[in-house]
């Protein structure tokens, strides 16, 4: 698959390292459609790709958006592109959060740090259909107040009365009034029906299979929660093997999985 | 989160507790409102008591030498608050301040204690709960002090 030309629309700094990018095909074409969940390549002439989850809203794909972290060469390029230049995208790959599945019951969404990115089309989505859910209810774990992705976005969300929404920090200083403490704290407080309950998580893999354990112990079927998974991905489409999962490939049956495909690997080392 | 207020009964810390054992942790209880800012006890003194949080948001804090008390966890309507009252010497290893109004229970922690001391049984059943809850906020301790997001 070759990239497709995409210029830089808008960079928005997030947080000090994090920087959200509204990208517009070179062709003035539109984007492609996506679906919640899933991510594109995005290449950095001369430097090298990388995927990215998109994290706009899936109702509107006249523009792609990404946010992206600084952590390596490539994201830190990434990291650094102003409005004009230009980027490769390939995509969009990988199979998304089964929303459908969510239809008619409880939905749980459990984010820690930058997890809420390939969170966020899920919440744009369930706005605009929001009659189609029952409770919906957004668990955010960030390191300080001052990380919390999406801040502005977050207080919105948590206006509206049909939905909650609880943050909570790792640490704070003395004037945050929120909640302080792991974001697996916040699922015992959680208004929901366990049986009729549908969970999606998304954060560092050790804060997943906490929280995965936590909605179990409470009830919550294994088979009614799913993860999205990271690793490093070349070709995207299941052929190199990179991404390669115990029998799954991150990149095609991935990045969405069911818990239960994948709660015996969390506790393997080294995969 | 819109956390609705609940009443003792309501409590998951009594849930599948004997209707007798019950009888014992109410003949200890009485209620208890806060107001956002006030403390419910301080480091360093007797811990003479033990929370049913019904309603609201408390802030476990730690002092320092150097700046004003820092915020370690906060615990909510739900939850239990305080388990000095039940190891010795029996003093608060923290200071606990109410950051939005509080309804509580409160057992008297020396009527728990000889209550405890009288009916085994019913010892055994308040430390196995508090030893699960104990084991649930040193495993969140854990997972906090690993600094996941950074």
């Amino acid at each position: 698959m070759l990239p497709r030309l995409y210029h830089i629309l808008h960079r928005q700094k997030e947080l000090a390292n994090t920087f959200t990018f509204i990208l517009e095909p070179c062709d003035n074409a539109t984007a492609p459609a996506f679906a919640s969940g899933q991510f594109n390549m995005l290449y950095i002439f001369g430097i090298g790709e990388i995927p990215l989850s998109i994290s706009g809203d899936p109702t509107h794909t006249d523009l792609l958006i990404h946010t992206v972290r600084s952590v390596g060469n490539v994201s830190q390029a990434t990291c650094a592109l102003k409005p004009q230049d230009i980027v490769g995208i390939r995509g969009p790959f990988g199979n998304p959060w089964p929303i459908e599945q969510a239809r008619g019951k409880d939905l749980l969404l459990i984010a820690g740090g930058l997890g809420l990115a390939p969170l966020r089309p899920v919440m744009y989505q369930i706005l605009a259909q929001r009659e189609q859910y029952r409770n919906v209810t957004l668990l955010y774990g960030a390191r300080t107040p001052e990380d919390i992705l999406y801040r502005k976005e977050c207080e919105s969300w948590r206006a509206h009365l049909d939905l909650d929404i609880a943050i909570t920090v790792d640490r704070a200083p003395t004037t945050w009034r929120g909640s302080i403490g792991v974001v697996t704290r916040l699922i015992p407080r959680a208004h929901f029906e366990p049986q009729n309950t549908i969970a999606f998580i998304c954060g560092p893999e050790i804060m997943m299979r906490f929280s995965a354990t936590e909605l179990e112990k409470q009830g919550i079927a294994t088979e009614a929660i799913y993860v999205s998974m990271e690793r490093n991905m070349k070709c995207a489409i299941g052929f190199c093997g990179h991404c390669q999962y115990g029998s799954a490939f991150i990149c095609k049956d991935g990045p969405v999985l069911p818990y239960s495909h994948v709660r015996n690997l969390f506790f393997l080392r080294e995969i | 989160m819109q956390i609705h207020e609940m009443t003792l009964e309501e409590h998951p810390f009594l849930t599948g507790i004997a209707a007798q054992h019950h009888a014992l942790l109410m003949g200890c209880a009485q209620s208890a409102t806060f107001t956002p800012g006030s403390y419910l006890f301080h480091e360093g003194e007797p811990a003479n008591a033990f929370y049913l949080l019904l309603k609201g948001k408390v802030m476990l804090e730690v002092s320092t030498s150097k700046q004003a008390a820092l915020p370690i966890e906060t615990i909510e309507a739900g939850e239990v608050l305080g388990w000095s009252w039940l190891f010795t010497p029996y003093r608060w290893h923290f200071s606990a301040r109410a950051i939005e109004p509080v309804q509580a229970s409160v057992l008297d922690a020396a009527c728990l204690r000889a209550k405890c001391e009288e009916d085994h049984t019913f010892g055994y059943t308040v430390v196995t709960k508090i030893a699960s809850i104990l084991m649930q906020r040193l495993q969140a301790t854990r997972l906090q002090l690993l600094d996941l997001y950074q």
